[in-house]
């Protein structure tokens, strides 16, 4: 269990920044259903749901989703389920139960660059931006490529487009943490694909993107970029799976992945 | 630090931990029938409402539940029984630890999903684990509660 000597829940956003980097174990309490597990100390929690940062919106050009939106609102959103396929409400349908989803935050799981993350693959594989309060808006892949430093992510971006995305993972029973997670989309026959639970946090694999994006795609050139996918990512091992059986299972994901989301055209 | 909080419709004035979580609470107010048993999140015998939404109690910090509307099978006794005895008709309860926290999600879902099938039933179940009963039972007098076929 972890220790929290003070509590704040801040009305702003400056406010809780302030407090957050007066010291080094002051942190933000996301969902907590992953921090209860560990025992750090916090001196002071920061609690944001004075924020208002629980919702997902769209305008002409984006959708918008507040850090502070749960995973049960990402898995029902009728905004969500429309765009990409509904491939955002897939890829946390499995997680765990309603009751566990109704806890989890977004800015949690984004924030924290969690390896076994579902959702990371699949907002990777749609150009997903997040907003920091200190760092701006960026890519979530310079993101996640970046040193850690004290920040809140308070909402994350998504270009409203006719992208087609896919999600697939491999449990060892359903309520579990992946063993490997995948996500594929396609825009315009231009490809992405990003593999996370490697166990580190997920990347995309640039090269058999890349190579799918200048040649024909048939059956082998599919099996051809599953492979190149395989070669390019690092893999390490866990209780749930070594690097060499993620690496073997990074082919065969991939290529469900695409074959997938070919057929959705 | 004191909170309030609305449990089963009551205004309650609550001593609480900063780190204390809502299950901790509210079998300290009395609710026993909140159970813990995984202590990481995966077995759903916790479950309460807040704001009329099943929710994990011991992984949700009791200060996040301040001014919320909080259901325990305590709040909703006549329904619970009407549940729990098509449970007990079809064979689906054996130790009943788990039962306060199962029943709690079917008459959340019930009162969620329009027409459910019985895929439908088995995800929104997911979270909620029982170690006695191999889940046919339950699954049975899930579909004669919700009258599927």
């Amino acid at each position: 269990m972890f220790t929290l000597i003070n509590l704040v829940q801040p009305d702003t956003v400056e406010e809780a920044y302030r407090v957050l980097t007066e010291k080094k174990s002051n942190a933000i309490l996301g969902g907590c259903a992953f921090l209860k597990m560990g025992s750090k100390r916090i001196d002071t929690g920061i609690e944001l749901s004075k924020l208002n940062l629980n919702y997902i919106k769209e305008d002409d050009s984006h959708i918008e989703i507040g850090a502070y939106t749960t995973f049960r609102d990402l898995e029902k959103s009728p905004i969500l389920n429309y765009y990409f396929n509904g491939v955002i409400p897939k890829s946390v349908a499995d997680i765990i139960g309603v009751q566990f989803r109704s806890i989890v935050t977004l800015g949690a799981s984004v924030y924290s660059k969690y390896g076994f993350s579902d959702l990371i693959p699949t907002l990777l594989t749609l150009n997903c931006e997040v907003e920091l309060f200190k760092g701006g808006r960026i890519p979530l892949e310079e993101f996640l490529k970046s040193a850690y430093e004290k920040d809140i992510l308070t909402k994350i971006f998504l270009k409203k487009n006719h992208r087609i995305a896919v999600y697939k993972n491999l449990r060892n029973s359903k309520s579990d943490y992946s063993i490997l997670n995948v996500s594929v989309s396609n825009i315009d026959s231009k490809y992405i694909i990003a593999v996370g639970a490697r166990p580190a946090v997920a990347k995309i694999a640039k090269k058999a993107s890349e190579y799918l994006n200048h040649g024909n795609i048939n059956e082998d050139t599919l099996e051809k970029a599953s492979n190149i996918a395989a070669e390019e990512l690092d893999f390490g091992d866990n209780m749930r799976g070594s690097a060499e059986y993620r690496k073997a299972m990074c082919c065969v994901l991939v290529k469900r992945a695409l074959k997938e989301v070919l057929e959705c055209r | 630090m004191q909170i309030v909080i609305i449990i089963n419709n009551k205004k309650t004035l609550l001593d609480v931990e900063l780190n204390e979580f809502l299950a901790d609470t509210l079998r300290k107010h009395g609710m026993l029938s909140i159970r813990k048993a995984c202590n990481t999140s995966c077995c759903g015998l916790c479950t309460v409402w807040v704001d009329g939404k099943p929710t994990l109690s011991c992984s949700l910090l009791s200060i996040k539940a301040v001014g919320k509307n909080i259901t325990t099978i305590e709040g909703v006794q006549s329904e619970a029984e009407n549940f729990a005895k098509i449970l007990v008709a079809e064979g689906a309860e054996q130790c009943g630890f788990c039962s306060p926290g199962f029943i709690m999600t079917v008459l959340a879902m019930k009162n969620e999903l329009k027409n459910p099938t019985e895929k439908d039933i088995i995800h929104y179940l997911t979270g909620n684990l029982c170690r006695c009963t191999g889940y046919m039972g339950q699954l049975r007098a899930v579909k004669k509660y919700l009258g599927v076929n």
